[in-house]
């Protein structure tokens, strides 16, 4: 369930990111992050192919552990018991070789919810329900990001991450899928994504944080981001210049 | 007619007939086969999950001593056990030489590692795929093998049949820990290789064929689970 039905969104105790680093093969790929992302909202990641998005999202999620500094939820370390109020859809997601309701079931069974009409409407709002029977590793690109957002959804998490989950799909399920983000954020739930789609990220991101080569450059306030990016990496990326 | 197609003939009507001492041989190589494989997947299957899952120090010299073992040469197999099971050996006073439960141990030796390697590889597949789901799910450790072991099902079961079709047609080292002794330890690859030596080649040959039929349908098992696991995008 949701922590807070608390409609201020200072109220709640923010995540922080004190100061992380990661270093990989000898390449120092997450550079000393250092921020404060609100406990209510949706927060956009944005930067070119290789900044360090999907990483830095596997630190706040608990799947990658830095090398330096600490993450902090509500004040307290990231731990297994706070992983397991979180859900993330990957950039790739796994398909379990099963149906695509036994992927949800498993999910769901993870969590206590035992009810397979509830697995039923969940796949419904991602429009899979005719396909529930099929094999999951059958669907396509988009199917399975669908799948995925919709397994992922199941669990109620506290904070949603999701790694470029709408890459694949097309205009129509894109939207649908953003109307649903929108849903899921107004009942209380954080949602941190990434993404390449401006667009989107105009739609729907209360706040943006930009990353360039491990580096967090700009995190401020969507509105400002758009309109006068202070880096020179946010300003071509905007552009649509490459980074370099 | 020649020995040639009379052979056949005979090898034929005793197939036909399903005689007595075709009967139990073909009796004795399942039974002892099937035992060791029970054995080796009861040992096997969870040393592989284990070795595919866990990262422990020393676990890659494991998993290449396990994969070397897979090509074990069955005669010097035979000779070690034999050595330890003769009557000077460590283990003489069990009595074994000579005895169903010797060939078993046997088969065990060359089937384990076998099972051991092919699953560790089939998880170990299954496993980097899976990983950052079920601990970005924080799934637990038992939960996730046996869903490991579930979704591989198609190609674990393809690595008991390989393991199976190994014990079956093996003949160097049963044939020095058993003995091919008749009506006792004598499965169908030591009676096609006495039969031959001794020129009788009906019983040869019926047993001949009953050995090739069931390593065809072995395989042609094999081929329809990989077909069926393909098709419900099981692999
Ligand atoms: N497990 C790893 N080991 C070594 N290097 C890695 C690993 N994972 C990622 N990297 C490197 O870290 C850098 C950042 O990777 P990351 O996946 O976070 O990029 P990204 O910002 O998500 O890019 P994209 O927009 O293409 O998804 C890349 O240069 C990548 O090669
Ligand atoms: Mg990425």
């Amino acid at each position: 369930m949701f922590n807070s039905h608390s409609t201020s969104k200072n109220h709640l105790a923010p995540i922080l990111v004190d100061n992380i680093s990661l270093e990989l093969n000898n390449r120092l790929l997450i550079n000393g992050i250092s921020c404060q992302i609100n406990a209510k909202g949706i927060s956009v990641i944005m930067g070119p192919n290789g900044a360090g998005k999907s990483l830095f999202m596997r630190c706040l999620h608990g799947l990658a552990t830095p090398n330096s500094g600490q993450i902090f939820y509500a004040e307290k370390p990231l731990s297994p018991d706070i992983q397991k109020q979180q859900s993330m859809v990957f950039q790739s997601p796994t398909i379990l070789r099963r149906t695509v309701l036994a992927n949800m079931l498993f999910v769901a069974r993870q969590r206590g919810q035992l009810n397979p009409k509830t697995s039923i409407e969940y796949l419904a709002q991602v429009q899979l329900e005719h396909l529930a029977q099929h094999p999951a590793r059958l669907l396509s690109g988009g199917e399975k990001q669908r799948l995925a957002l919709a397994r992922a959804l199941i669990t109620r998490p506290t904070i949603l991450f999701l790694d470029e989950a709408t890459s694949n799909l097309d205009p129509t399920s894109t939207e649908t899928i953003e109307k649903n983000l929108q849903l899921v954020d107004q009942q209380g739930t954080k949602i941190i994504l990434v993404t390449h789609d401006i667009g989107q990220a105009k739609r729907l991101a209360d706040d943006v944080l930009f990353l360039n080569r491990g580096i967090l450059t700009e995190h401020g306030p969507a509105r400002s981001f758009f309109k006068s990016p202070a880096s020179a990496a946010a300003k071509s990326y905007l552009a649509g210049q490459l980074v370099l | 007619m020649t020995i040639y197609s009379e052979s056949f003939f005979a090898a034929f009507n005793l197939l036909a007939t399903a005689d007595k001492d075709l009967v139990e041989i073909l009796y004795l190589s399942i039974n002892v086969s099937l035992l060791s494989l029970a054995l080796s997947c009861f040992l096997g299957l969870p040393i592989g999950a284990i070795l595919a899952i866990r990262q422990f120090p020393m676990r890659n010299l494991l998993v290449g001593i396990f994969n070397a073992m897979m090509g074990l040469p069955p005669v010097v197999v035979g000779l070690l056990v034999y050595l330890h099971l003769s009557r000077s050996g460590p283990f003489g006073w069990l009595g074994l030489l000579y005895t169903p439960e010797a060939m078993i141990i046997a088969q065990m030796i060359l089937i384990t590692p076998i099972i051991i390697a092919l699953s560790c590889q089939v998880l170990e597949d299954l496993n980097e795929d899976y990983k950052d789901f079920f601990s970005s799910l924080v799934v637990p450790k038992r939960t996730a093998l046996v869903a490991y072991i579930v979704d591989a099902r198609y190609s674990l079961l393809t690595v008991v049949l390989a393991g199976f079709g190994r014990a079956i047609s093996e003949v160097g080292a049963v044939i020095i820990v058993g003995g091919n002794i008749d009506h006792l330890t004598r499965v169908m690859t030591t009676a096609i290789a006495l039969e031959t030596s001794k020129g009788e080649l009906e019983l040869a040959l019926a047993l001949g064929f009953i050995l090739l039929g069931i390593s065809l349908a072995v395989n042609f098992f094999a081929q329809w689970l990989k077909a069926t696991a393909k098709r419900r995008a099981y692999v």
